[in-house]
């Protein structure tokens, strides 16, 4: 995973660049909180471009990053979601709950 | 006669999760031979990644044992049964509900059998508590342009 934080947009961005399963989801869980404490963005967004496999594990990770985010007064949203992705989240309806960033082309093409 | 495409393969392993890549990722490599389509070997392998999963951290609850895979292709479909040696399944009907998970504070969302349902054919649970569980799946790989038939045919035919 990588991550970018922009200072004046307050924006936390992460790209999962790796597979997202029971075995991966740790690292990475660990990784965003770390991260989201020390940062305190007031938005976050979860790239899923270099994502080429994920199951079950994503949308439970992603839920628990989503209440992390709230508690530190941060809106969290997921961006550029593949096909497969796509179709488990949507699935799980977790879609409903938090939002799909659009404009963060721009700003993602540092990575 | 047209002859009838059979094959299987037996895996096992230990319940380990770093083993949930290599499991999806060699049930895929067996699956190669039926020509699916990148979709449908995808759905395959998330199928199995849950099932896996399903295994180690609920059927061993992360203490060691042995999960296995047996696959099957019969024609133009794949059969999986996967199976743990774990601590089994009291109620299935009320465990398959989407959203039903006994481990929520592992933020697991108990979506693993509904992935499971939608992305294979068929899916059926048999469990029993103390001794453990063992899911079979199936699923037809559609078959591709006509033409490859005829050539098939051809080099076959005695
Ligand atoms: N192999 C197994 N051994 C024992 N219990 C199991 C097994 N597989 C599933 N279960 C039980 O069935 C429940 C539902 O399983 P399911 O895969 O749908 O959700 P989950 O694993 O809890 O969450 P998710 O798969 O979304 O991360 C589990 O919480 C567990 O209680
Ligand atoms: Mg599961």
């Amino acid at each position: 995973m990588e991550s970018k934080f922009y200072e004046e947009d307050k924006l936390l961005v992460f790209k999962i660049t790796d597979e997202i399963d029971d075995c991966s989801v740790q690292k990475i869980r660990r990784r965003a909180d770390y991260e989201m404490e020390r940062y305190m963005p007031k938005r976050v967004v979860f790239d899923f471009d270099s994502v080429t496999f994920m199951d079950s594990a994503g949308i439970g990770m992603i839920i628990g990053r989503y209440k992390f985010a709230n508690i530190i007064g941060a809106k969290l949203e997921v961006s550029k979601l593949t096909q497969s992705v796509k179709k488990i989240f949507e699935m799980s309806g977790i879609l409903k709950l938090i939002p799909v960033a659009h404009d963060i082309e721009q700003d993602a093409r540092v990575f | 006669m047209k002859d009838i495409f059979e094959n299987e393969m037996k895996l096992e392993f230990i319940s380990k999760s770093s083993n949930e890549a290599f499991a999806r990722v060699t049930v895929a490599a067996f699956v190669a031979q039926l020509d699916p389509t990148i979709e449908e070997l995808a759905d395959i392998k998330t199928a199995v990644s849950e099932a896996v999963t399903n295994c180690i951290i609920h059927g061993y609850e992360n203490k060691q044992g042995i999960v296995k895979i047996v696959g099957h292709l019969k024609e133009n479909e794949v059969i999986l049964e996967i199976s743990d040696n774990g601590k089994g399944i009291e109620n299935v009907d009320i465990a398959k509900e989407p959203l039903y998970t006994t481990k929520p504070n592992l933020e697991r969302s108990g979506m693993g059998f509904t992935i499971m349902e939608s992305f294979m054919d068929t899916l059926d649970v048999e469990s029993i508590v103390g001794l453990g569980t063992k899911i079979t799946m199936s699923k037809r790989i559609k078959p591709k342009i006509e033409n490859e038939e005829n050539e098939f045919q051809m080099i076959t035919k005695d």
